[in-house]
């Protein structure tokens, strides 16, 4: 409780920073815009982002309230053209000073979180003060309801969330279509060097043994032979080249197979355990297939390894993958390109990396692809659990007895005034509570046909906010 | 013994493998293209040797490598030789699980020295092994740090690397220039160092450094 006081009394005392932030902020804008005095406009900015994101910190200590920054991310370094130029709009410029400031500008105005962090600014001590009576009272339930405050301006919307989000898959997308255009680049150079020469050079042997033919079959025979020890070479090197594209073994038999072949293949003790329900796509089983090749071949080259673990599992539609190796350790991803290699390949679907290799190991790499393997059956959130599908038969079975007989009947009855009472309860009661009676079941009937429709209909929504992005939908 | 059964896809491939065979003096009792094809075959015909890829219609992935596991099952024992453009010690592990012989392992390449190629199958039609150097030469290099390898002299190594493909004392002394002798005190030092019981039968002799191999 005392510590409660004590936040509360942190968060009015702020007040007295943030009453002069505001003049001194207004300022800074107003000269920005009304004088053109633009250089003060970014950091007037970023002081905001700075206050705002104190605030978050303080609310995730605090009230236990996570608020996402919303901001857009900031804009790459300004990228010379072939001429060593760089552009902004319609104007080419020799440093990268003013198009990196320009893009700058252009990030910070039109991001909307910009400006709600002013409002916000600018609103919170009225909302503090109005909270006072709240604050001193009930502390803890004041801290969360100014939390809650703070999330409305400050949080994540769905449109930045978004915006965050198709900037992701931008790099990801460049990064992937960077390592399909080096893999292709070295294909096409060991096509070109090795199975192209050896090609040409058979054939050139083949022209040599036709003219030898009939003066010297001798050495016609000779050529022949190495003609065909020629074309043995470059189907030993062809196959090189197409296991570094595509394992025939990993199309033939999928990945558990493929990495238990590569455990075969290698000159460590490898042991392999798969655990998996379904088969990726083929691209993931390439990406994995590829990355635990590099790490086996890390192992035994530097690590100084005999023994190493590949475990490949499923967690729910995620997939699992880490080996371990009793090697030396001291792996670091940031200097070892494999590492990097691997994490290039992984980001193209969202996987991500993790080295744990201390000093005189053991060495743990674990990889994490999410969302790579099909959604199993027997979904909880698919299908209407087994309760409600009984209550909804059940209101679709009785909703007609109140509506119709007891309730709309029995109404035409009394409305007539029938002298028949039949079964209708409300025409056996005494007179006052008739009417009554006959409304109450008519619309208990109507909640019930109500209820019938909307306990499915809700159920759908759900699943459908699950498999949806997740958004607020305010803003 | 000179009944054989072909399954390639490749019509090119197919046709020159039945003139080899046949050239040789083998009757080529069926020449089929696909998995099912192929399964039925075996079943039925039971030819002295077939000839399997390991890659067929319709799945294109290791129909023929099933195909062949599938009949050996049901008749342990059919003499299989199979063949791929790539070598894995997974299939060959799997090929030699049953332990009962009458299994080859080549790549696709061994085709064109036809004269081994030949005798491969008919070694397989005997009931022996014929293991592509590429797969002994993988199992050998697994086995690197294993102690009683490494004992090995050079000439021990070169003669079980030409006792795992699957040839015969006769074979190897043909092929390392060695009188026949010298290789029976080579193999019987072989199998003193590696612990493994000495057996005059060359099939089961072949079977036994296999599996010593594969063990690990």
């Amino acid at each position: 409780m005392l510590r409660r006081y004590g936040q509360v009394s942190t968060l009015l005392a702020l007040l007295l920073v943030q009453v002069p932030m505001i003049v001194l902020m207004a300022m800074m804008l107003l000269l920005s815009f009304a004088l053109g005095m633009v250089f003060l406009f970014p950091p007037q900015v970023m002081m905001v982002r700075k206050l705002a994101e104190l605030n978050r910190r303080r609310m995730r200590d605090w009230a236990d309230v996570e608020i996402e920054a919303p901001y857009l991310p900031a804009p790459p370094p300004p990228v010379p053209q072939a001429d060593g130029m760089y552009r902004s709009e319609r104007t080419l410029y020799k440093t990268p000073r003013v198009p990196a400031w320009n893009n700058r500008w252009k990030w910070l105005m039109s991001d909307p979180a910009t400006w709600r962090d002013e409002v916000w600014l600018l609103l919170d001590p009225v909302v503090k003060v109005g909270l006072l009576p709240l604050l001193l009272l009930l502390p803890g339930r004041g801290l969360r309801v100014y939390a809650r405050w703070s999330g409305l301006l400050l949080g994540a919307t769905a449109a930045s969330r978004l915006a965050g989000q198709v900037s992701h898959l931008r790099r990801t997308r460049n990064l992937a279509a960077d390592s399909q255009a080096a893999e292709m680049r070295r294909i096409e150079r060991d096509l070109h060097d090795g199975t192209q020469a050896r090609l040409v050079a058979i054939g050139m042997t083949l022209g040599a043994v036709e003219q030898l033919v009939e003066t010297d079959p001798n050495a016609a025979k000779a050529l022949l032979a190495k003609a065909r020890e020629a074309s043995s070479e470059t189907l030993t090197e062809l196959r090189r080249v197409i296991r570094g594209i595509h394992p025939p073994v990993l199309a033939e038999r999928g990945l558990a197979d493929a990495v238990r072949a590569l455990a075969m293949d290698s000159p460590l003790d490898v042991t392999v355990d798969v655990q998996l329900p379904h088969r990726p796509e083929a691209p993931v089983e390439a990406a994995v297939y590829f990355a635990v090749s590099e790490l086996l071949s890390n192992a035994a080259r530097h690590g100084d390894a005999r023994s190493v673990v590949v475990d490949l599992s499923a967690n729910d539609t995620g997939l699992l993958v880490t080996v371990t190796d009793d090697g030396l350790g001291g792996a670091d991803p940031a200097r070892g390109s494999g590492l990097t290699g691997i994490e290039r390949r992984l980001a193209a679907f969202d996987g991500v990396l993790a080295v744990h290799s201390p000093p005189g190991g053991p060495t743990t790499v674990s990889m994490e692809l999410p969302k790579v393997l099909p959604q199993p059956w027997t979904n909880e959130l698919g299908k209407l659990p087994r309760w409600k599908s009984v209550t909804v038969i059940a209101l679709w079975g009785t909703a007609w007895c109140p509506t119709f007989p007891q309730g709309l009947v029995a109404g035409v009855f009394k409305l007539f005034g029938a002298r028949e009472k039949t079964w209708f309860l409300a025409l056996h009661l005494p007179g006052p509570w008739q009417w009554p009676v006959i409304v109450a079941m008519i619309l208990l009937g109507v909640y019930m046909y109500v209820m019938a429709i909307r306990i499915p209909a809700a159920h759908d929504r759900e699943r459908f906010m699950a498999e949806a992005a997740p958004g607020k939908p305010w803003c | 013994m000179n009944r054989v059964l072909i399954a390639e896809d490749l019509y090119l491939l197919r046709d020159g493998l039945v003139h080899l065979l046949q050239a040789h003096g083998f009757t080529v009792v069926a020449a089929v293209e696909s998995g099912p094809e192929l399964l039925k075959g075996l079943l039925e015909l039971r030819p002295d040797v077939s000839i399997v890829d390991v890659r067929l219609p319709p799945t294109f992935t290791d129909e023929g490598l099933q195909a062949a596991l599938a009949a050996r099952k049901q008749l342990p024992g059919l003499p299989v030789l199979v063949l791929s453009q790539h070598v894995e010690q997974l299939y060959a592990r799997e090929l030699l699980a049953d332990g009962s012989g009458g299994i080859g392992y080549l790549l696709k390449d061994r085709v064109f020295n036809a004269e081994q190629f030949v005798d491969a199958v008919r070694r397989v039609a005997a009931g022996g092994t014929a293991m592509d150097p590429e797969v002994i030469a993988k199992l050998l290099a697994r086995n690197a740090r294993n102690e009683p390898l490494a004992a090995l002299t050079p000439r021990e190594r070169e003669v079980l690397e030409a006792m795992a493909e699957g040839r015969s004392n006769a074979a190897i002394s043909q092929r390392l220039y060695l009188s026949e002798s010298a290789v029976a005190k080579h193999t019987a030092s072989i199998f003193a160092k590696l612990g493994l019981v000495p057996s005059d039968d060359d099939n089961r002799r072949v079977l036994a450094v296999l599996a010593y191999l594969n063990s690990r």
